[in-house]
Protein backbone atom coordinates (compact mmCIF):
# COMPACT_ATOMS: atom_id res chain seq x y z
CA UNK A 1 0.00 0.00 0.00
CA UNK A 2 1.20 3.56 -1.14
CA UNK A 3 1.92 6.12 2.15
CA UNK A 4 -0.63 8.80 0.01
CA UNK A 5 -0.83 12.24 1.47
CA UNK A 6 -3.76 14.11 2.00
CA UNK A 7 -3.73 17.74 1.69
CA UNK A 8 -5.84 19.72 4.63
CA UNK A 9 -8.68 21.09 3.73
CA UNK A 10 -9.11 23.87 5.54
CA UNK A 11 -12.11 26.56 6.01
CA UNK A 12 -10.00 29.31 3.98
CA UNK A 13 -9.92 27.25 0.62
CA UNK A 14 -12.11 29.81 -0.94
CA UNK A 15 -9.54 32.76 -0.46
CA UNK A 16 -6.89 31.74 -3.33
CA UNK A 17 -9.19 31.45 -6.14
CA UNK A 18 -11.42 34.37 -7.40
CA UNK A 19 -14.06 32.51 -8.47
CA UNK A 20 -14.75 31.11 -5.39
CA UNK A 21 -14.58 34.71 -3.81
CA UNK A 22 -17.57 35.72 -5.75
CA UNK A 23 -19.50 32.25 -4.59
CA UNK A 24 -19.19 33.54 -0.96
CA UNK A 25 -19.90 37.19 -1.70
CA UNK A 26 -23.10 35.37 -3.28
CA UNK A 27 -23.65 32.88 -0.05
CA UNK A 28 -23.12 36.40 2.55
CA UNK A 29 -25.97 38.27 0.97
CA UNK A 30 -28.04 35.76 2.95
CA UNK A 31 -26.88 37.29 6.43
CA UNK A 32 -27.93 40.14 4.94
CA UNK A 33 -31.48 39.01 3.73
CA UNK A 34 -31.93 37.67 6.61
CA UNK A 35 -31.23 40.39 8.83
CA UNK A 36 -33.46 42.51 6.89
CA UNK A 37 -36.61 39.88 7.16
CA UNK A 38 -36.07 40.81 11.01
CA UNK A 39 -35.54 44.42 10.68
CA UNK A 40 -39.20 44.06 9.01
CA UNK A 41 -40.69 41.47 11.92
CA UNK A 42 -39.52 44.54 14.39
CA UNK A 43 -41.39 46.64 12.58
CA UNK A 44 -44.71 44.99 12.32
CA UNK A 45 -44.33 44.25 15.97
CA UNK A 46 -43.79 48.15 16.47
CA UNK A 47 -47.08 48.53 13.98
CA UNK A 48 -48.94 46.56 16.23
CA UNK A 49 -47.85 48.28 19.52
CA UNK A 50 -49.28 51.44 17.99
CA UNK A 51 -48.40 54.80 15.86
CA UNK A 52 -45.98 56.22 18.54
CA UNK A 53 -43.96 52.75 18.44
CA UNK A 54 -44.25 52.36 14.33
CA UNK A 55 -42.89 56.33 13.89
CA UNK A 56 -39.91 54.92 16.39
CA UNK A 57 -39.10 52.24 13.69
CA UNK A 58 -39.36 54.80 10.55
CA UNK A 59 -37.68 57.46 12.60
CA UNK A 60 -35.04 54.69 13.70
CA UNK A 61 -34.22 53.62 9.76
CA UNK A 62 -33.08 57.46 9.25
CA UNK A 63 -29.91 56.71 11.41
CA UNK A 64 -26.72 57.01 9.72
CA UNK A 65 -26.13 53.43 10.82
CA UNK A 66 -29.57 52.02 9.58
CA UNK A 67 -29.08 53.40 6.20
CA UNK A 68 -25.56 51.92 5.86
CA UNK A 69 -27.32 48.96 6.76
CA UNK A 70 -29.28 49.43 4.44
CA UNK A 71 -26.98 50.46 1.53
CA UNK A 72 -24.80 47.10 2.04
CA UNK A 73 -28.18 45.23 1.82
CA UNK A 74 -29.47 47.03 -1.37
CA UNK A 75 -25.97 45.90 -3.25
CA UNK A 76 -25.39 41.94 -1.78
CA UNK A 77 -29.58 41.89 -2.85
CA UNK A 78 -28.74 42.94 -6.08
CA UNK A 79 -25.91 40.30 -6.67
CA UNK A 80 -28.00 37.63 -5.07
CA UNK A 81 -30.98 38.77 -7.63
CA UNK A 82 -28.06 38.83 -10.51
CA UNK A 83 -26.46 35.24 -9.51
CA UNK A 84 -30.02 33.72 -8.85
CA UNK A 85 -30.96 34.16 -12.56
CA UNK A 86 -27.88 33.51 -13.95
CA UNK A 87 -27.85 29.77 -11.57
CA UNK A 88 -31.29 29.15 -12.55
CA UNK A 89 -31.00 27.90 -16.09
CA UNK A 90 -29.60 25.02 -14.40
CA UNK A 91 -32.25 24.30 -12.00
CA UNK A 92 -35.13 24.36 -14.31
CA UNK A 93 -36.17 20.94 -16.53
CA UNK A 94 -35.86 21.16 -19.68
CA UNK A 95 -37.25 24.49 -21.25
CA UNK A 96 -36.82 25.65 -25.11
CA UNK A 97 -35.85 28.67 -24.21
CA UNK A 98 -31.25 29.37 -23.86
CA UNK A 99 -29.81 30.05 -21.00
CA UNK A 100 -29.40 33.67 -21.57
CA UNK A 101 -33.36 33.80 -22.41
CA UNK A 102 -34.05 32.74 -19.32
CA UNK A 103 -31.76 35.11 -17.64
CA UNK A 104 -33.07 37.55 -19.43
CA UNK A 105 -37.02 37.23 -18.26
CA UNK A 106 -35.51 37.18 -14.56
CA UNK A 107 -33.53 40.61 -14.59
CA UNK A 108 -36.85 41.76 -16.76
CA UNK A 109 -39.68 40.18 -14.24
CA UNK A 110 -37.30 42.03 -11.35
CA UNK A 111 -37.02 45.42 -12.97
CA UNK A 112 -41.00 45.07 -13.95
CA UNK A 113 -41.66 44.40 -10.27
CA UNK A 114 -39.48 46.89 -8.76
CA UNK A 115 -41.32 49.88 -11.05
CA UNK A 116 -45.09 48.25 -10.03
CA UNK A 117 -43.61 48.18 -6.19
CA UNK A 118 -42.82 52.05 -6.41
CA UNK A 119 -45.40 52.91 -7.89
CA UNK A 120 -48.19 51.07 -5.17
CA UNK A 121 -46.47 52.51 -2.04
CA UNK A 122 -46.07 56.20 -3.62
CA UNK B 1 13.05 32.36 -30.61
CA UNK B 2 12.84 30.20 -27.51
CA UNK B 3 12.18 31.55 -24.36
CA UNK B 4 12.26 30.38 -20.25
CA UNK B 5 9.73 29.60 -18.05
CA UNK B 6 10.05 28.21 -14.00
CA UNK B 7 8.21 25.23 -13.57
CA UNK B 8 7.14 24.96 -9.19
CA UNK B 9 6.21 20.89 -9.80
CA UNK B 10 4.97 19.71 -6.22
CA UNK B 11 7.12 16.37 -5.79
CA UNK B 12 5.94 13.72 -3.33
CA UNK B 13 8.13 10.44 -2.91
CA UNK B 14 5.98 7.66 -0.66
CA UNK B 15 8.58 6.03 0.33
CA UNK B 16 11.00 8.96 1.33
CA UNK B 17 8.70 11.65 1.73
CA UNK B 18 6.80 12.90 5.24
CA UNK B 19 5.11 15.61 2.84
CA UNK B 20 5.14 16.99 -0.30
CA UNK B 21 8.10 19.71 -1.19
CA UNK B 22 8.45 21.95 -4.48
CA UNK B 23 10.59 21.80 -6.67
CA UNK B 24 11.59 24.56 -9.67
CA UNK B 25 12.69 23.27 -13.22
CA UNK B 26 13.27 25.89 -15.81
CA UNK B 27 11.93 24.82 -19.53
CA UNK B 28 13.15 26.37 -22.27
CA UNK B 29 10.26 26.72 -24.71
CA UNK B 30 8.32 27.36 -28.31
CA UNK B 31 5.01 28.91 -28.47
CA UNK B 32 3.15 25.11 -29.61
CA UNK B 33 4.67 23.79 -26.48
CA UNK B 34 1.73 22.42 -23.72
CA UNK B 35 2.38 22.38 -19.94
CA UNK B 36 2.71 18.20 -20.14
CA UNK B 37 5.27 18.51 -23.38
CA UNK B 38 7.12 20.97 -19.87
CA UNK B 39 6.78 18.12 -18.15
CA UNK B 40 7.82 15.88 -20.71
CA UNK B 41 10.92 18.28 -21.08
CA UNK B 42 11.75 18.42 -17.37
CA UNK B 43 11.10 14.29 -17.32
CA UNK B 44 13.73 14.05 -20.14
CA UNK B 45 16.36 16.55 -19.69
CA UNK B 46 16.33 17.46 -16.24
CA UNK B 47 15.05 15.16 -13.47
CA UNK B 48 13.88 11.54 -14.50
CA UNK B 49 12.19 10.83 -11.57
CA UNK B 50 9.24 13.51 -11.74
CA UNK B 51 5.70 11.40 -12.09
CA UNK B 52 2.89 12.24 -13.74
CA UNK B 53 0.49 10.88 -15.81
CA UNK B 54 -0.55 11.37 -19.55
CA UNK B 55 -1.90 9.21 -22.84
CA UNK B 56 -3.49 11.10 -25.89
CA UNK B 57 -2.00 14.60 -25.59
CA UNK B 58 -5.57 15.99 -26.91
CA UNK B 59 -7.95 16.39 -24.40
CA UNK B 60 -9.79 13.21 -24.79
CA UNK B 61 -8.17 10.09 -22.26
CA UNK B 62 -8.86 12.72 -19.26
CA UNK B 63 -5.00 11.25 -17.77
CA UNK B 64 -3.64 14.61 -17.44
CA UNK B 65 -5.52 16.65 -14.80
CA UNK B 66 -3.15 18.83 -12.99
CA UNK B 67 -3.52 22.33 -10.83
CA UNK B 68 -2.21 24.76 -12.90
CA UNK B 69 -1.31 27.97 -10.69
CA UNK B 70 -4.28 26.62 -9.07
CA UNK B 71 -6.86 26.54 -11.27
CA UNK B 72 -7.81 22.66 -12.18
CA UNK B 73 -6.68 22.10 -16.20
CA UNK B 74 -5.84 19.23 -18.65
CA UNK B 75 -2.00 19.77 -18.49
CA UNK B 76 -1.70 18.70 -22.55
CA UNK B 77 -4.59 21.34 -23.62
CA UNK B 78 -2.85 24.48 -21.60
CA UNK B 79 0.19 26.05 -23.25
CA UNK B 80 3.52 27.29 -21.68
CA UNK B 81 3.15 30.46 -23.54
CA UNK B 82 -0.03 31.40 -21.84
CA UNK B 83 1.81 31.36 -18.65
CA UNK B 84 4.69 33.48 -19.65
CA UNK B 85 6.99 34.50 -17.52
CA UNK B 86 5.93 32.51 -15.09
CA UNK B 87 6.33 31.10 -12.69
CA UNK B 88 3.83 28.17 -13.33
CA UNK B 89 3.14 26.23 -10.46
CA UNK B 90 1.96 22.62 -10.91
CA UNK B 91 0.68 20.42 -8.38
CA UNK B 92 -1.68 17.29 -8.28
CA UNK B 93 -5.72 17.61 -8.68
CA UNK B 94 -6.97 19.18 -5.36
CA UNK B 95 -9.36 16.94 -3.24
CA UNK B 96 -7.54 13.86 -3.40
CA UNK B 97 -4.61 11.80 -2.10
CA UNK B 98 -1.29 12.29 -3.69
CA UNK B 99 0.35 8.79 -4.41
CA UNK B 100 3.15 10.29 -5.69
CA UNK B 101 4.45 13.63 -7.54
CA UNK B 102 1.59 14.67 -9.83
CA UNK B 103 -0.34 11.26 -9.83
CA UNK B 104 -2.97 11.26 -7.47
CA UNK B 105 -5.07 8.32 -5.94
CA UNK B 106 -8.07 8.23 -7.96
CA UNK B 107 -10.10 5.07 -6.25
CA UNK B 108 -12.57 7.29 -4.66
CA UNK B 109 -14.17 8.38 -7.96
CA UNK B 110 -13.77 4.93 -8.98
CA UNK B 111 -16.37 3.80 -6.27
CA UNK B 112 -18.52 6.70 -7.06
CA UNK B 113 -18.73 5.72 -10.40
CA UNK B 114 -19.75 2.71 -9.70
CA UNK B 115 -22.23 3.81 -7.51
CA UNK B 116 -24.04 5.29 -9.88
CA UNK B 117 -25.11 2.40 -11.79
CA UNK B 118 -23.43 3.93 -15.28
CA UNK B 119 -24.86 1.35 -17.78
CA UNK B 120 -28.10 0.93 -19.97
CA UNK B 121 -30.93 -0.59 -17.96
CA UNK B 122 -33.48 -1.35 -21.05
CA UNK B 123 -36.59 0.24 -20.72
CA UNK B 124 -37.61 -2.42 -22.91
CA UNK B 125 -36.24 -5.27 -24.54
CA UNK B 126 -36.46 -4.13 -28.38
CA UNK B 127 -36.33 -7.73 -29.35
CA UNK B 128 -33.94 -8.12 -33.24
CA UNK B 129 -34.29 -4.49 -33.49
CA UNK B 130 -31.84 -1.99 -32.42
CA UNK B 131 -32.61 0.46 -29.69
CA UNK B 132 -34.35 3.04 -32.09
CA UNK B 133 -33.24 6.83 -31.11
CA UNK B 134 -33.97 10.33 -32.91
CA UNK B 135 -31.73 13.02 -33.06
CA UNK B 136 -33.74 14.92 -30.26
CA UNK B 137 -33.77 12.08 -28.06
CA UNK B 138 -30.21 11.66 -28.23
CA UNK B 139 -29.56 15.88 -27.88
CA UNK B 140 -31.11 15.16 -24.21
CA UNK B 141 -28.08 13.51 -22.78
CA UNK B 142 -25.90 13.90 -25.52
CA UNK B 143 -23.54 16.54 -23.71
CA UNK B 144 -23.51 14.39 -20.40
CA UNK B 145 -22.10 11.54 -22.47
CA UNK B 146 -19.09 13.81 -23.06
CA UNK B 147 -17.43 13.19 -19.66
CA UNK B 148 -13.52 11.50 -20.17
CA UNK B 149 -13.43 10.95 -16.03
CA UNK B 150 -10.82 13.58 -15.89
CA UNK B 151 -11.65 14.87 -12.58
CA UNK B 152 -10.94 18.48 -12.97
CA UNK B 153 -14.56 18.70 -11.55
CA UNK B 154 -13.69 17.06 -8.51
CA UNK B 155 -10.48 19.42 -7.79
CA UNK B 156 -12.99 22.71 -8.36
CA UNK B 157 -16.09 21.64 -6.14
CA UNK B 158 -15.38 22.67 -2.44
CA UNK B 159 -18.18 20.32 -1.35
CA UNK B 160 -16.18 17.11 -2.18
CA UNK B 161 -13.45 18.87 -0.53
CA UNK B 162 -15.18 19.45 2.55
CA UNK B 163 -16.74 16.10 2.76
CA UNK B 164 -15.34 13.42 0.32
CA UNK B 165 -18.76 11.43 0.72
CA UNK B 166 -20.35 13.38 -1.56
CA UNK B 167 -21.16 11.68 -4.81
CA UNK B 168 -19.75 14.45 -6.70
CA UNK B 169 -19.83 16.19 -10.69
CA UNK B 170 -18.71 13.47 -12.71
CA UNK B 171 -20.67 10.22 -11.29
CA UNK B 172 -23.90 12.76 -10.98
CA UNK B 173 -23.55 13.65 -14.29
CA UNK B 174 -23.17 10.36 -15.81
CA UNK B 175 -25.89 9.21 -13.94
CA UNK B 176 -28.31 11.97 -15.40
CA UNK B 177 -26.31 10.58 -18.82
CA UNK B 178 -28.11 7.50 -17.98
CA UNK B 179 -31.61 8.55 -16.66
CA UNK B 180 -31.91 10.91 -19.62
CA UNK B 181 -30.96 8.31 -22.08
CA UNK B 182 -34.36 7.27 -24.06
CA UNK B 183 -32.78 3.65 -23.92
CA UNK B 184 -33.06 3.50 -20.17
CA UNK B 185 -35.12 2.33 -17.49
CA UNK B 186 -33.02 2.83 -14.59
CA UNK B 187 -33.76 5.91 -13.42
CA UNK B 188 -36.22 4.32 -10.00
CA UNK B 189 -32.88 2.21 -9.48
CA UNK B 190 -30.82 5.32 -9.30
CA UNK B 191 -32.85 7.64 -7.37
CA UNK B 192 -31.92 6.13 -4.03
CA UNK B 193 -28.65 7.92 -4.62
CA UNK B 194 -30.23 10.88 -5.89
CA UNK B 195 -32.36 11.42 -2.90
CA UNK B 196 -29.62 10.68 -0.50
CA UNK B 197 -27.63 13.65 1.31
CA UNK B 198 -24.50 12.33 -0.63
CA UNK B 199 -26.40 12.30 -4.02
CA UNK B 200 -27.68 15.72 -5.36
CA UNK B 201 -28.49 17.26 -2.00
CA UNK B 202 -24.15 17.57 -1.35
CA UNK B 203 -24.63 19.97 -4.18
CA UNK B 204 -24.62 24.03 -3.61
CA UNK B 205 -24.28 25.64 -7.12
CA UNK B 206 -20.58 26.83 -6.36
CA UNK B 207 -20.77 25.76 -10.58
CA UNK B 208 -16.83 25.87 -11.01
CA UNK B 209 -17.07 22.06 -12.29
CA UNK B 210 -19.08 23.30 -14.99
CA UNK B 211 -16.60 26.02 -15.35
CA UNK B 212 -13.38 24.07 -15.60
CA UNK B 213 -14.89 21.14 -17.38
CA UNK B 214 -12.44 20.69 -20.64
CA UNK B 215 -15.71 18.86 -22.27
CA UNK B 216 -18.78 21.16 -21.80
CA UNK B 217 -20.73 18.37 -19.67
CA UNK B 218 -21.88 20.95 -17.41
CA UNK B 219 -22.47 18.77 -14.68
CA UNK B 220 -23.96 21.44 -12.22
CA UNK B 221 -26.49 21.25 -14.71
CA UNK B 222 -27.21 17.57 -14.36
CA UNK B 223 -26.42 17.44 -10.80
CA UNK B 224 -29.51 20.04 -10.33
CA UNK B 225 -31.34 19.09 -12.62
CA UNK B 226 -31.60 16.25 -10.55
CA UNK B 227 -32.69 18.26 -7.17
CA UNK B 228 -36.48 19.19 -8.73
CA UNK B 229 -36.57 15.40 -9.73
CA UNK B 230 -35.74 14.39 -5.89
CA UNK B 231 -38.03 17.10 -4.64
CA UNK B 232 -40.83 15.49 -7.19
CA UNK B 233 -40.00 12.18 -5.80
CA UNK B 234 -40.19 13.24 -2.30
CA UNK B 235 -43.53 15.15 -1.92
CA UNK B 236 -45.45 12.99 -5.01
CA UNK B 237 -43.83 9.62 -3.63
CA UNK B 238 -46.92 8.78 -1.40
CA UNK B 239 -49.58 9.33 -4.47
CA UNK B 240 -47.22 7.32 -7.12
CA UNK B 241 -48.20 3.95 -6.16
CA UNK C 1 -19.25 -1.95 -4.28
CA UNK C 2 -19.94 0.73 -0.92
CA UNK C 3 -22.18 -1.42 1.76
CA UNK C 4 -23.07 2.40 3.26
CA UNK C 5 -26.76 2.40 3.79
CA UNK C 6 -28.52 5.42 1.98
CA UNK C 7 -30.74 7.53 3.53
CA UNK C 8 -33.80 9.56 1.78
CA UNK C 9 -32.67 13.51 2.66
CA UNK C 10 -35.16 15.89 3.84
CA UNK C 11 -33.91 18.65 1.94
CA UNK C 12 -36.66 18.70 -0.63
CA UNK C 13 -38.46 20.48 2.20
CA UNK C 14 -36.02 23.17 3.01
CA UNK C 15 -34.54 23.49 -0.72
CA UNK C 16 -38.16 24.35 -1.68
CA UNK C 17 -38.92 26.98 0.74
CA UNK C 18 -35.36 28.38 0.20
CA UNK C 19 -36.05 28.31 -3.33
CA UNK C 20 -38.93 30.36 -3.39
CA UNK C 21 -37.77 32.40 -0.83
CA UNK C 22 -34.42 33.56 -3.09
CA UNK C 23 -36.96 33.98 -6.31
CA UNK C 24 -39.10 36.26 -3.88
CA UNK C 25 -35.97 37.68 -2.72
CA UNK C 26 -34.64 38.21 -6.28
CA UNK C 27 -37.52 39.29 -7.63
CA UNK C 28 -39.02 42.22 -4.96
CA UNK C 29 -35.86 42.51 -2.89
CA UNK C 30 -33.74 45.34 -4.42
CA UNK C 31 -37.28 47.42 -4.49
CA UNK C 32 -38.32 46.78 -1.21
CA UNK C 33 -34.87 47.55 0.38
CA UNK C 34 -34.79 50.91 -1.47
CA UNK C 35 -38.23 51.57 -0.31
CA UNK C 36 -38.04 50.54 3.10
CA UNK C 37 -34.26 51.54 3.69
CA UNK C 38 -34.30 54.72 1.83
CA UNK C 39 -37.42 55.95 0.36
CA UNK C 40 -39.46 56.01 3.69
CA UNK C 41 -37.13 57.77 5.54
CA UNK C 42 -36.12 60.08 3.61
CA UNK C 43 -39.58 60.42 2.81
CA UNK C 44 -39.56 60.01 -0.84
CA UNK C 45 -42.93 57.92 0.31
CA UNK C 46 -45.65 57.82 2.62
CA UNK C 47 -44.85 55.44 5.74
CA UNK C 48 -47.75 56.97 8.23
CA UNK C 49 -48.73 54.84 10.56
CA UNK C 50 -52.44 55.18 9.11
CA UNK C 51 -51.40 54.03 6.09
CA UNK C 52 -49.08 50.97 6.88
CA UNK C 53 -51.74 49.98 9.57
CA UNK C 54 -54.38 49.97 6.54
CA UNK C 55 -52.16 47.76 4.34
CA UNK C 56 -51.52 45.34 7.25
CA UNK C 57 -55.02 44.99 8.69
CA UNK C 58 -56.00 44.41 4.92
CA UNK C 59 -56.22 40.27 4.35
CA UNK C 60 -54.21 40.24 1.37
CA UNK C 61 -51.27 42.94 3.14
CA UNK C 62 -51.91 39.99 5.93
CA UNK C 63 -51.08 37.52 4.02
CA UNK C 64 -47.64 39.67 1.85
CA UNK C 65 -46.33 40.50 5.14
CA UNK C 66 -46.00 37.00 6.09
CA UNK C 67 -45.04 35.73 3.31
CA UNK C 68 -41.92 38.19 2.62
CA UNK C 69 -40.58 37.87 6.21
CA UNK C 70 -40.73 34.45 6.52
CA UNK C 71 -39.50 33.23 2.70
CA UNK C 72 -37.10 35.83 3.32
CA UNK C 73 -35.87 34.12 7.29
CA UNK C 74 -36.07 30.48 5.33
CA UNK C 75 -34.42 31.71 2.32
CA UNK C 76 -31.12 33.48 4.50
CA UNK C 77 -31.18 30.94 7.19
CA UNK C 78 -30.82 27.74 5.14
CA UNK C 79 -28.39 29.33 2.97
CA UNK C 80 -26.75 30.62 6.42
CA UNK C 81 -26.33 27.12 7.62
CA UNK C 82 -24.84 25.94 4.26
CA UNK C 83 -22.18 29.25 4.92
CA UNK C 84 -21.45 27.75 8.53
CA UNK C 85 -20.22 24.46 6.66
CA UNK C 86 -18.77 26.07 3.63
CA UNK C 87 -16.45 27.92 6.31
CA UNK C 88 -15.46 24.41 7.14
CA UNK C 89 -16.84 24.26 10.74
CA UNK C 90 -19.22 21.12 11.27
CA UNK C 91 -23.19 21.58 10.99
CA UNK C 92 -24.70 18.73 12.49
CA UNK C 93 -28.22 18.26 12.69
CA UNK C 94 -28.77 20.13 16.31
CA UNK C 95 -27.67 23.66 14.05
CA UNK C 96 -29.71 22.37 11.45
CA UNK C 97 -32.73 22.46 14.07
CA UNK C 98 -31.29 26.41 15.13
CA UNK C 99 -30.80 27.75 12.04
CA UNK C 100 -34.64 26.29 10.54
CA UNK C 101 -36.03 26.90 13.85
CA UNK C 102 -35.16 30.25 13.80
CA UNK C 103 -36.99 30.88 10.55
CA UNK C 104 -39.99 28.98 11.62
CA UNK C 105 -40.38 31.03 14.81
CA UNK C 106 -39.72 34.40 12.74
CA UNK C 107 -42.59 33.10 10.26
CA UNK C 108 -45.07 32.37 13.28
CA UNK C 109 -44.29 35.33 15.14
CA UNK C 110 -44.84 37.65 12.10
CA UNK C 111 -48.32 35.47 11.57
CA UNK C 112 -49.03 36.15 15.10
CA UNK C 113 -48.47 39.38 14.88
CA UNK C 114 -50.51 40.35 11.80
CA UNK C 115 -53.79 38.13 13.25
CA UNK C 116 -53.67 40.34 16.47
CA UNK C 117 -54.00 43.22 14.00
CA UNK C 118 -57.30 44.56 13.81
Amino acid sequence: MIKTYRRPVTGAWWQHNPFYRWYMLRELSCVFITAYALILLVGLYRLTQGAQAFEGWTAALGAPVALAFHAVALVLVIYHSWTWFKVMPKTLPFVPVPDRGIVALGVSATLIASVVLWILVL
Amino acid sequence: MTRKIQLECLRYNPETDAEPVYRTYEVPFTDDMSVLQGLQYIKDHLDGSLTFRWSCRMAICGSCGAMLNGEPSLSCENFLRDYYPGPLRVEPLNNFPIMRDLAIDQSDFLRKLESVKPWLMPAADPGKEPHRQTPAQLADYYQYSQCINCLLCYAACPQYGLNESFTGPAALALLHRYNADSRDGGAGERMKLVNAEEGVWGCTLVSYCSEVCPKGVDPARAVNQNKVNSTKDYFLRFLAR
Amino acid sequence: MDPRPLKRSNKPIFWSLFGAGGMLAALIGPALIFITGFAAPLHYVDVSYERVHAFAAHGLGKIVIVAVIGLFLFHGLHRMYHGVHDFGIHVGPAMKAAFHGVALAGTLIAAALVLALR
